[in-house]
């Protein structure tokens, strides 16, 4: 099919992929990326939260003509029970700043923008393809790869795999395991759209100024998992994700979860009225510091999700993704202009590039959290967000009981439900997990 | 699981765009007597209802409205339950916002 070699193979089209791809051709490789959908972007899911620093970096005047949906003002944190959430707000008109920091996007729009970008940096991006197999020699170097188009195999100096969370070459090649239950979530979502003006009443919003919402809690009936809601310009992205291994352990099912989510008295009022235009599902690497596989080896590297590199603390995934494909593709270009062949020991500069970066260093600080909340989720998950709302339902209520009372009160129901070692054993932990 | 949940599945993978590989499909369960618990998890685990038991108590995969998540590979391609590759390029769900 395609005789011709290239430089480099980009397996996918996401953030990482795109950045990867982008950064190559700028610096004069010639780059083919492949994609399996009809278009990059129609086959990836996220939230989504665009990280602005992150992406000027790459396309520094993105604002210019990206589809941007609403820069963030506002972030709300709720624990919730089933009738109640308990909720941190953070709003600051800091956030309406000339270049504002973060922004909603929806997915499918920007990947198409990303890959414009990509083709126009002179990438020969290649749709509706997929890759079957990496192509090696004999000393298992990998040489190319092997797509599902006729006599499709294709060869490069190096393959970047940028094939997501659920990627299959890599796994099948050996190169890193397989994504295991307790390391990933499954998250569902829904797009609810409203008119723009109803949006903007309901969240408290002014031109395209925009709200995110994670919640957690009962809504998750002890998984550890997360809700969300995201104010888009006339659509709302409300979804839900928790640990396979929790959705295999309690026969939960992700649709349940999210209907419950929806029909919460804390949830409904805001997208009461909307129309439903798709139901999407995505697994999201949660693993964390610990979950990193092999990053590169004889003739190929790894970024993005398929490399695990999510932050789950933090809620940040795509300039993880971004940022790794952009130092990726610059330990290449460094080697290159160097005409060294791509070896591990040459490539190795990515790991040293990308371990002196934030994506390792966020990553290392809290490579002990995935499993705290995975042993103790019924705690932070469902007994906690009770706990306070009880004691916040007996603060507020005035029925003639005398404070000192209700504070006992509140006391006492946290010693029952976990004890006082337990209390202290949990806070002790979580700092510790979190420094 | 009630009717109505079920239901309401369908209804959400209505809204989505697909282009399904005719005779085709993508996943394939191993045939088995009796299925694994891991196979038997799918039943409610898959966010798109791809999974269902027939009348002999089997677990039989319909993957036409399958979004391509891969919560069965995690869970049930180790055990060797399924077979489990993307579509062919072009083909499967077609996201519009993602």
């Amino acid at each position: 099919m395609i005789e011709e070699k290239f430089d480099a193979i980009v397996v996918g089209a996401g953030m990482a992929g795109n950045a990867a791809a982008l950064t190559m051709a700028e610096g004069g490789m010639k780059v083919l990326q492949l994609e399996r959908g009809e278009y990059s972007g129609s086959k990836n899911v996220q939230g989504a939260i665009l990280y602005a620093d992150m992406l000027e970096k790459l396309v520094p005047d993105f604002r210019e003509d990206a589809p941007l949906e609403r820069h963030l003002v506002e972030q709300r944190f709720w624990m919730m029970d089933d009738r109640a959430h308990t909720g941190l707000h953070y709003r600051s008109e800091d956030f309406n700043e000339e270049k504002p920091n973060r922004y909603t996007i929806i997915r499918a729009q920007f990947d198409k923008w990303f890959s414009q970008k990509v083709r126009e940096a002179g990438a020969t991006v290649l749709c509706e393809t997929t890759v079957t197999d990496l192509a090696r020699d004999s000393h298992g170097k990998v040489i190319g790869v092997r797509t599902d188009r006729r006599d499709g195999e294709i060869h490069a100096d190096i393959v970047v795999l940028a094939e997501g969370v659920n990627g299959m070459l890599g796994t099948r090649a050996g190169l890193r395991e397989r994504p295991q239950p307790e390391k990933v979530a499954l998250a569902v979502k829904e797009m609810h759209f409203l008119p723009r003006e109803i949006i903007e009443a309901r969240f408290n919003l002014k031109g395209d100024e925009g709200v995110v919402i994670e919640a957690v809690g009962t809504i998750s009936r002890g998984m550890t998992g997360m809700g969300f809601i995201y104010a888009n310009k006339e659509c709302i992205s409300l979804g839900i994700g928790c640990l396979v291994a929790d959705f295999q352990r309690t026969g939960e099912t992700p649709y349940g979860l999210l209907d419950r989510f929806k029909r919460h008295p804390s949830v409904a009022p805001l997208i009461e009225g909307s129309e439903v235009k798709e139901y999407s599902a995505h697994l999201i690497p949660e693993g964390g510091f610990k979950a990193i596989p092999e990053l590169y080896g004889k003739g190929w590297v790894v970024i993005g999700d398929a490399a695990q590199l999510n932050n789950t603390i933090h809620r940040e995934g795509s300039n993880l993704a971004m940022t790794s494909g952009r130092i990726a593709a610059e330990a290449i270009l460094q080697i290159k202009s160097r005409n060294q062949p791509m070896t591990p020991q040459n490539l190795a500069l990515y790991k040293k590039m990308l371990d002196e970066s934030f994506v390792i260093k966020d990553l290392r600080k809290y490579k002990d959290m995935p499993a705290l909340m995975h042993t103790r989720s019924q705690n932070f998950f469902l007994t906690y967000p009770q706990l306070v709302s009880k004691a916040m339902q007996n603060f507020l209520r005035v029925d003639g009981t005398p404070k000192i009372e209700k504070e006992k009160l509140t006391l006492r129901s946290f010693t029952k439900a976990r004890s006082r070692r337990g209390l202290f054993g949990d806070a002790f932990r979580l700092v510790r997990a979190w420094r | 699981m009630s009717i109505e949940l079920s239901m309401r599945v369908e209804d959400k993978l209505f809204n989505n765009r697909y282009l399904v590989d005719t005779g085709r499909p993508h996943i394939k369960v191993r045939p088995h007597p009796k299925p694994s618990p891991q196979l038997l998890s799918m039943l409610k685990v898959c966010p798109a209802r791809c999974y269902e038991l027939n009348e002999q108590g089997q677990v039989e995969a319909t993957v036409d409205g399958c979004i391509e998540c891969g919560t069965c590979r995690v869970i049930c391609e180790e055990s060797g339950d399924i077979e489990w590759s993307y579509p062919r390029g072009g083909y499967g769900v077609l996201f519009k916002f993602g």
